[in-house]
């Protein structure tokens, strides 16, 4: 690692006057990301902005039928905490290992966007909102390709939105060694219609299966999907799956997250 | 260097470390506690498992100056001061849940964060915690052996390999 000062605010507002008042500066949440990054000398901040023991930065609320999560929630938090949205809880008490989940954050997870990321799914197939200390963003204008986000430099998310659906689930089809999704299918059956969200599979990131959600809007058990099929030319190949393996994945899982969300 | 104050084994320490120190390097270099081993320093072995304020965390992936103020225990503090093992420790040399012990000091922080949490686990509940620990020696049917016997359960239960 090259040298870095390491900051630790006690305001957001603190955090973010650091971010942007020094453009190499970078927020830290659990560093499950960042310091193996910094440890390759991919990355040479000049300093690391630490979010973790931020007041409002972490905590889960129920508000309107929403839950509100904190930011620097780790993923062993909201495993434990949100109850109130079972799908959710599984999917953070599966990340990775017990370790890294004691450290990792949601709001680490997402500014990071890795395209085999678990997070990004529930964001998206939810209808989640990104709050930032600066605004909110909506899911569908939040993610934007591989590693990419629509945050600006120094923003900082402070808590996510997730609308509670009717039912949901998600699936995470293992890569053994690394413990993120090979493929993983998320899907949400809302009142007024299903969003299902597939990570790990598209060479652009996270995306939504249009034509599932429209077929299990009419009709939500696994065989409405049937006959369906993603184009593998879109989907990423790498020593672990070819584009057929996961393009047949991203079927088989959406499949099986629709009967786990039927009970 | 900036200087950094937390609580070892229940002993008050300070250092001097940089931004980029991490935990296992203070640990380790800084108070000379080389119990915990990096297997790997990419995240992935375990073998630097360390609880912080009472949880798992791996210390090759927190910095030094995270732990400003936490309650650290490592593998030195767990056997009595007269060098007796812990219930855990001493089911590891019981059901030979170690050959090269390079593992050991993680898998056996990381039993006793799982058993503070879940007493009585089953054995898909231990293969499943340790996921994060990585062995290449035991084939890790003896560690679970250790961990449940360790918890107090029947051990002939589970299948001899
Ligand atoms: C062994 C291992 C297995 C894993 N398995 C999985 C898995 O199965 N599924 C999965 O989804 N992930 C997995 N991860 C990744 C893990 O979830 C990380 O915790 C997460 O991707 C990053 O979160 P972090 O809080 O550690 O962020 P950091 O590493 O601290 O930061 C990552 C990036 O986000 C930025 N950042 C951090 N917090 C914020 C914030 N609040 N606002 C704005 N920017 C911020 C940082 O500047 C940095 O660019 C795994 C990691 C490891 C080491
Ligand atoms: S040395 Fe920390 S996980 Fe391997
Ligand atoms: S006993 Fe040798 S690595 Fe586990």
């Amino acid at each position: 690692m090259y040298e870095f000062d390491f900051i630790r605010p006690e305001t957001i507002s603190d955090a973010v006057t650091v971010l942007q008042d020094d453009e190499d500066a970078q927020a830290l949440g659990g560093g499950q990301t960042l310091i193996p990054v910094l440890k390759q000398r991919l990355a040479q901040p000049s300093k690391l902005v630490s979010l973790a023991q931020i007041n409002g930065m972490t905590g889960i609320k129920s508000v309107d039928g929403a839950l509100v999560i904190g930011g620097a929630s780790t993923h062993a938090a909201v495993a434990m905490g949100a109850g109130g949205y079972p799908a959710l809880a599984a999917l953070a008490g599966h990340i990775g290992d017990p370790a890294v989940r004691n450290r990792g954050t949601l709001g680490g997870s997402l500014a990071n966007n890795d395209p085999a990321a678990c997070y990004p799914a529930a964001v998206l197939a939810s209808g989640a909102t990104v709050v930032t200390n600066a605004r909110e963003i909506a899911a569908d204008a939040y993610f934007d390709g591989l590693f990419g986000t629509t945050l600006e430099d120094g923003e900082i998310i402070t808590a996510v939105r997730f609308p509670v659906p009717e039912a949901a689930n998600y699936q995470k089809f293992v890569q053994p060694a690394s413990r993120f999704a090979l493929v993983g299918v998320y899907v949400a059956k809302f009142a007024d219609g299903v969003r299902v969200a597939v990570t790990g599979a598209g060479d652009d990131g996270v995306f939504r299966w249009s034509e599932a959600e429209e077929a299990l809007t009419k009709e939500f058990r696994p065989d409405a999907i049937m006959g369906l099929s993603i184009n593998p030319m879109n989907m990423i190949e790498d020593l672990h799956g070819t584009r057929a393996y996961r393009a047949h994945l991203v079927g088989v899982l959406t499949k099986r997250a629709v009967a786990a969300a039927l009970g | 260097m900036t200087k950094v104050a937390m609580t070892v084994n229940g002993k008050p320490v300070t250092g001097e470390v940089e931004g980029r120190t991490l935990l296992s390097s203070f640990l380790r270099e800084g108070l000379g506690l080389t119990g915990t081993h990096v297997g790997c320093d990419t995240s992935q072995c375990g073998a630097c498992v360390v609880h912080v304020d009472g949880v798992a965390v791996k210390s090759c992936t927190m910095l030094a100056l995270e732990a400003e103020g936490a309650e650290v225990a490592t593998i030195e503090g767990q056997a009595a001061p007269d060098g007796t093992l812990n219930t855990i420790q001493q089911a590891f040399q019981d059901h030979h849940g170690l050959q090269c012990g390079f593992c050991t000091p993680g898998m056996v922080m990381s039993a006793a964060a799982l058993l503070k949490d879940n007493p009585k686990p089953t054995e898909a509940e231990i293969r499943h915690y340790l996921e994060g620990n990585l062995c290449r020696c035991t084939g890790y049917h003896n560690i679970v052996k250790a961990i449940m016997a360790a918890s107090g359960q029947d051990v002939s239960v589970l299948a001899a390999e």
